[in-house]
């Protein structure tokens, strides 16, 4: 069959025809924003021209609706906080000096919705888009992590979602090489038709690398190199075709291909390699990788940070289709592309090395010294536009915000009345039924499905309180990243909650001995429309800034991602943090496990309260979610973090585990699994049995200190303000957990609970 | 001057870097040697790493066994160079016809990655002589088609002739036929294994430092050169 070839929609055209019809509703732009268009343009925007704007102007590209809210997090960075940034908000991705010359770069982005319309390609390629983001920052990326959310682990659908999910975080991201180091896998109803899978890539390059996304330099090439374009990913923009065609589908066979793209890791393991080299021969003067929105916005974007003129040769793009239109391949979000600008001189050289890893690279234009972003199509212009206006100038939106109506009525509903456990046999019964519950039970039927190994740079990894990876073999200078979110402490609380989730990464990047330094986050929120949901939004995004603040380590970067809801229900929101640390010597690193030395005092440091608001027992026991969350205090966050870095720096501290969900039991149950040793517990006499050993307050740290160590340890804690209270002893002989005055949990028995649940749910 | 041990990239190799590493780690010198070139660069003996060459697309190892580089490794296997195959590497090796049978998908169907302790059978391979008979390793495994398979009279001659170098203990984790985790040619020259030593060479980064020996086997096999 002939492809049909379509009339193409030039410049020309546009200006001769001001008053035809075009589909921009359908494409998502509103009324105003259209007629923005029309005034930027001085006529009606031809259908490439048209897409271009739709796509980058969508929520996705634009932030239009987040905008106005983010920039708090800018207005709360300091100089001083600033001062290891060596790229932030607005680049690809966030870049850190973390010493001895090496240059750290991290963020996370989502894929939700791909990933419940495909599974396996969902996650797949939101793990390609990610690490694509951290290649262009001039980095090698070194591992990957993953912070899911699926729906109730009962429910018929779940089985499908979770297997294609973690099979496509997986299958993409053992392909390229890349450890998985950690992540969350969290299961609440509320992500039933909208799991979350955001992925998270760290990458090291030496400071003096860093590559930063523009096209200066008039007579400079734009190359565009990886894999052909084709139609997959086009959304809505075949609206555009089918308009111009009559609303025929069929014709060309091009039309209404799936809306999630597909991904080839291959292509994207050589490219990587193919990136570095070209790095290595700095023969790239600036880089983009090309995700959301493909040519448009690569093009656009490199061309508006540059010196704003540059000309596209559409028509020379390889494709992979016969028969797409300009605006098509403009769209196209084909993975495993990367454009590059490269002075002339440089060209034969660039396109060597693609050949030498048999990547296809083409020519496809230049940089200008006009204001004007330029594409021809066969000779015809089919887009003249300011390029700023299409990358940056779109549309910002403030959105009603209104604290919800039954806000109150969740915060009044306290999980005090709920029926608490009393004798020893409950209590007991408590601790293996809390383990093995699906989100404390181990992760391993999830994570033994990821390589962590290669690169031979994994110090640790799940399930370890963070993912640790060495940077420098010569020095042992490494990272530590630790992803978090309780999405029902932020329900209950949004401003507290975003903030118990900054905690909990700090803390954890501080329990495995490296010193946290910058924070990246990933904002999976419902509705913008929905003023409730924007509430959320907006109390997220300051607790997040103020508690960077008082913590004093800035936001490099982030993603949101909006209209997570199943029906009209919102998913809870869940501003997903990650922190990176820096650990001078990962020999150095504090284990999770105990037992590593012969003689070990279990240490609890931090204060114990009576808060059940939004606790994993409230949830797994009575299906419970209201009252307040747990009392944030990131001053002792901060003074926690720094005796735990210097008990590392100082040899004192052999094991520390964080208590987060599930408290002190679910802590001593995981360290005494991880470190296949047991231990005898004491609890306070004085203090009720059941807030010790379930309550959820933060700030809290399960540390094994040798006994040698610890009054040197302890000392230190008390010199520094830091409350700690002796919990136990590790007792390898044992082969159990003995909570003294309860009764005694066999390891074997408790390892069965935990690691069982998982396989029985997914197997 | 130092033993001199080619690690091989082809295109979609990932544990090149690791194999490298483990390479030096015995005082070896490991020598990058690319799939379109056929030279070996006088290398006394050949890691073929793990990964997914060419993607994998067609049969794990199918592609990779028809390089340039192949053919040379291929010749050299033949005069005796002791050869190594990690993972890709052995199914790249079985494809090549250095080594009998083939590696098909684990019986859970899914990618398996964990710490796996084998049993060592043959300590006098090129690849293993440093290891006492019957001694249990843990090293990483991490393949989704590590299955080794074979027909029976294969099976027969591999038990027979005791060609099985490693064996999965403690559970088979992929289904493999005699729980066969790594075999040799019939001169213990050319070794082939699914699991990972050279992920388990130092105590930081591996689950323990039990497979440095796999390296240093080989410094017994061809000497120090003077």
């Amino acid at each position: 069959m002939t492809a049909i070839q379509p009339a193409v929609d030039t410049v020309e055209h546009a200006s001769g025809t001001p008053d035809l019809e075009q589909p921009y509703r359908e494409l998502g732009l509103k009324d105003d924003e259209y007629a923005r268009i029309k005034e930027i343009l001085g006529r009606r925007p031809t259908d490439a021209e048209l897409a271009m704007y739709s796509v980058m102007w969508s929520e996705h590209c634009s932030y239009k609706s987040s905008k106005v809210h983010l920039s708090y997090f800018g207005e709360t960075t300091t100089d001083e906080m600033r001062s290891k940034m060596l790229a932030g908000i607005g680049e690809n991705a966030g870049v850190v000096d973390v010493g001895d010359g090496w240059a750290v770069t991290f963020k996370a982005e989502s894929h939700n919705h791909p990933s419940y319309v495909e599974p396996y390609q969902g996650a797949a390629t939101g793990v390609g888009g990610i690490v694509r983001d951290i290649l262009a920052m001039g980095a090698r990326p070194l591992a990957v992590m993953d912070p899911l959310r699926f729906g109730d682990p009962e429910a018929a659908d779940t089985r499908r979602v979770v297997h294609g999910i973690v099979a496509g975080v997986g299958g993409y991201g053992n392909c390229l090489g890349l450890p998985n180091i950690g992540g969350e896998v969290v299961f609440d109803s509320s992500y039933q038709g909208n799991p979350l899978l955001n992925a998270l890539c760290v990458g090291a390059m030496r400071v003096e690398d860093l590559h930063l996304a523009h096209a200066s330099g008039t007579g400079n090439r734009v190359v565009l190199f990886g894999a052909r374009t084709g139609l997959d990913g086009i959304g809505g923009v075949s609206v555009l075709a089918s308009e111009t065609f009559g609303g025929d589908e069929h014709s060309g066979g091009r039309k209404k291909l799936p809306a999630v793209q597909v991904g080839d890791p291959f292509t994207e393991k050589v490219l990587i390699e193919c990136c570095l080299e070209l790095f290595a021969q700095r023969v790239v003067v600036g880089i983009q990788d090309l995700g959301g929105a493909g040519l448009s916005c690569a093009t656009s974007e490199l061309a508006s940070a540059g010196d704003g003129g540059m000309h596209v040769y559409l028509d020379r793009v390889p494709l992979r289709a016969t028969g797409m239109t300009p605006a098509e391949v403009l769209s196209s979000e084909s993975q495993e592309r990367m454009c590059a600008v490269v002075k002339p001189e440089d060209v034969d050289a660039f396109m060597a090395i693609c050949a030498k890893w048999d990547v296809i690279a083409t020519d496809i234009g230049e940089v200008t010294d006009g204001d004007h972003l330029v594409i021809t199509w066969n000779g015809e212009v089919v887009v003249d536009v300011p390029p700023r206006t299409v990358a940056h100038e779109g549309p910002v939106y403030h959105r009603p915000i209104e604290r919800p109506a039954d806000q109150d009525a969740l915060q009044a509903d306290t999980p005090d009345a709920l029926a608490r456990p009393s004798t020893p046999e409950e209590l007991l019964a408590l601790v293996t039924t809390m383990a093995s519950s699906p989100n404390l039970a181990s992760r391993k039927w999830v994570t033994d499905q990821y390589d962590r190994y290669v690169r031979g740079g994994t110090v640790l990894a799940q399930p370890s309180d963070s993912g640790m990876i060495r940077i420098d073999e010569t020095t042992n200078r490494g990272v530590a990243l630790s992803t978090d979110c309780n999405g029902r402490f932020t329900k209950l609380d949004p401003y507290a909650g975003a903030q118990l989730a900054l905690a909990e990464a700090y803390r954890n990047v501080a329990t495995s001995g490296a010193t946290p330094v910058a924070v990246t986050n990933c904002l999976n929120f419902g509705s913008p429309e929905d003023p409730a949901v924007m509430w959320q939004f907006e109390q997220a995004v300051k607790g997040l800034a103020d508690g960077c603040a008082e913590l004093g380590i800035p936001v490099t970067g982030g993603n949101v991602s909006f209209y997570n809801q199943t029906g009209s229900t919102a998913v809870l929101p869940t501003p997903v943090v990650g922190v990176l640390g820096v650990i001078d010597d990962v020999r150095r690193r504090i284990p999770t496990g105990i037992g590593a030395e012969a003689g070990e005092t279990l240490l609890l440091l931090g204060d114990t309260r009576d808060e059940f608001g939004g606790s994993e027992w409230a949830h797994v026991v009575h299906g419970h979610l209201g009252g307040l969350p747990p009392k944030v205090d990131l001053a002792r966050e901060k003074l926690l973090g720094e005796i735990l870095v210097a008990g590392s720096r100082d040899g004192m501290v052999s094991a520390a585990h964080d208590l987060s969900d599930g408290g002190l039991a679910q802590a001593l149950v995981e360290a005494c699994l991880i470190g296949e040793t047991g231990a005898r517990v004491f609890l306070d006499g004085d203090a009720d049995p059941f807030v010790q050993l379930f309550s959820e307050s933060a700030g809290r740290v399960l540390v094994a200190v040798p006994r040698t160590e610890e009054l040197r340890f302890t000392d230190m804690c008390t010199a520094r303000g830091l409350p700690w209270s002796k919990v136990g002893v590790v007792d390898p002989e044992a082969g159990a957990l003995e909570i003294q005055g309860i009764g005694t949990l066999p390891l074997a028995e408790l390892r069965e609970a935990w690691e069982a649940t998982l396989p029985a749910l997914f197997d | 001057m130092s033993l001199r041990v080619g690690v091989i990239t082809f295109p979609g190799t990932l544990d090149d870097v690791d194999a490298a590493r483990a390479v030096r780690y015995a005082d070896a010198e490991a020598v990058p040697l690319w799939h379109a070139d056929p030279d070996l660069r006088g290398v006394d003996a050949v890691v073929v790493p793990g990964g997914f060459s060419y993607g994998d697309y067609l049969r794990c190892g199918a592609i990779a066994r028809f390089a340039p580089v192949m053919q040379s490794v291929i010749e050299a296997a033949g005069k005796g160079m002791p050869v190594l195959g990690i993972c890709n590497g052995f199914q790249i090796l079985c494809e090549a016809g250095l080594l009998p049978g083939a590696l098909v998908r684990n019986s859970k169907l899914h990618f398996v990655c964990r710490d796996q302790w084998l049993k060592v059978e043959n300590n006098t391979t090129a690849w293993s002589s440093r290891y006492e008979r019957g001694a249990e390793i843990l090293v990483p495994l991490k393949s989704g088609e590590g299955g080794y398979q074979a027909d029976q009279r294969t099976l027969d001659e591999l038990e027979g002739e005791g060609r099985v170098v490693f064996r999965y203990v403690g559970g088979n984790p992929n289904g493999s036929r005699n729980e066969i985790a790594g075999i040799t040619s019939a001169n213990g020259r050319v070794v082939g294994l699914m699991p990972h030593p050279e992920h388990a060479i130092e105590a930081l980064t591996g689950p323990t430092d039990d497979g440095l020996g796999v390296f240093l086997s080989l410094i017994d096999a061809v000497g120090v050169p003077a």
